[in-house]
């Protein structure tokens, strides 16, 4: 099986991971926000808004380092207001993905 | 009660079996078919604890879990995708058996016929637009300022700067934008990517996905070629991807916002 010629486009994301074809930011906006959504057997079908929100914060939480000093108004942070600083970013990004707000 | 789960990948169009030698799905497990007619569910068993309603809960604030499962999924739809017609799933979409997974597919049949429909043809691109930094105002502060006031007036103005140019490469962006729309026949807004996570110390200004005749996809490709030495803006299109922004049902898509 081999890809129609048409499909030579291939400017491929820089990558969250840095190895992988696919950014895997790029790979979540679609899984988390498309796909046909079925109700599954099991009431796991986070899939949309909640399941977002969820991996967003795993996401942020996960990867946000302390924020530079300098970006924000220059201030060094202590390490409890850097956490503080990454709670607040994934409320924020809670908020931006309220249903209707997308 | 079996400990085995039926993980559903997507539903696709006559897949030839022969396609499905040696596709492995989440946890390495072999993919098979589900069909109904010419409906085929692509499947795999899951590990029922795992995708225990708790269990995935806290599952999915485990990123590494969630990358594995988010890639075996995208593996299997993608490698599928290149030679069949298909509709993606969400992900993590489970059913006690083969069986149940046959009763959704024969009570769904007209709507995966009609989303399935919707797809033929076509193919997802990403369109990432991100301002391009080191634009007008890159300079201001670059020099040692002479005194805190005049440090704090730079400043000030780098911002203002700053912002401006924001407000021209989003401008921009909603120019190249509304060209790549005219080539597509659907497109969708993804939420904007969050510095920290694109890996890009541009900020993003647009991010959208557009659902485009295979045919077309060249268009798509000069266009973006044209576009390299932009001043204002960096333009990055991903893909082909399989539809998975316009995988949707005609109700899921008249409820989005």
């Amino acid at each position: 099986m081999t890809e129609p010629e048409s499909f030579e486009l291939t400017p491929r994301a820089t990558s969250l991971f840095g190895d992988e074809e696919v950014a895997l930011v790029d790979l979540l906006d679609r899984l988390l926000a498309g796909g046909v959504v079925l109700v599954g057997d099991l009431t796991i079908s986070l899939a949309g808004v909640d399941l977002v929100r969820i991996s967003l914060r795993a996401l942020i939480t996960s990867i946000a380092p302390v924020e530079r000093p300098g970006t924000r108004g220059g201030t060094q942070r202590s390490g409890a207001a850097a956490s503080e600083a990454v709670t607040a970013r994934a409320e924020r990004a809670d908020r931006e993905l309220e249903p209707g707000d997308g | 009660m079996s400990d085995t789960l039926t993980y559903v990948y997507a539903v696709a169009r006559d897949v030839d079996d022969a396609a499905l030698d040696g596709l492995r799905g989440i946890g390495g497990r072999p993919v098979r078919v589900v069909t109904v007619g010419r409906l085929a569910a692509v499947v795999s068993d899951a590990d029922r604890a795992e995708f225990e309603e708790r269990a995935l809960e806290e599952r999915l604030e485990d990123l590494e879990w969630l990358a594995a499962t988010a890639r075996a999924h995208h593996h299997v739809v993608d490698t599928l995708g290149r030679g069949h017609l298909l509709a993606p799933l969400a992900l993590a979409t489970v059913y006690f058996d083969d069986d149940r997974v046959r009763a959704v597919l024969t009570d769904s049949r007209e709507t995966f016929d009609g989303v399935l429909d919707r797809l033929a043809g076509r193919a997802e691109f990403g369109l990432k637009v991100y301002a391009r930094r080191g634009g007008r105002g890159a300079t201001a502060g670059r020099e040692r300022a002479a005194s805190g006031a005049e440090y704090l007036r730079r400043r000030r103005q780098a911002l203002r700067e700053g912002d401006t140019a924001l407000d021209e490469a989003r401008e921009a962006a909603a120019e190249v934008d509304t060209a790549v729309t005219a080539l597509a026949v659907a497109s969708r807004t993804h939420r904007l990517q969050d510095a920290t996570l694109s890996g890009t110390s541009e900020p993003m200004v647009l991010n959208r996905a557009h659902l485009v005749p295979v045919e077309r996809a060249g268009e798509l490709a000069a266009l973006v070629d044209t576009l390299a030495e932009h001043p204002r803006i960096r333009v990055e299109v991903t893909g082909p991807w399989v539809p998975y922004s316009f995988a949707q049902t005609q109700q899921a898509q008249q409820d989005q916002p």
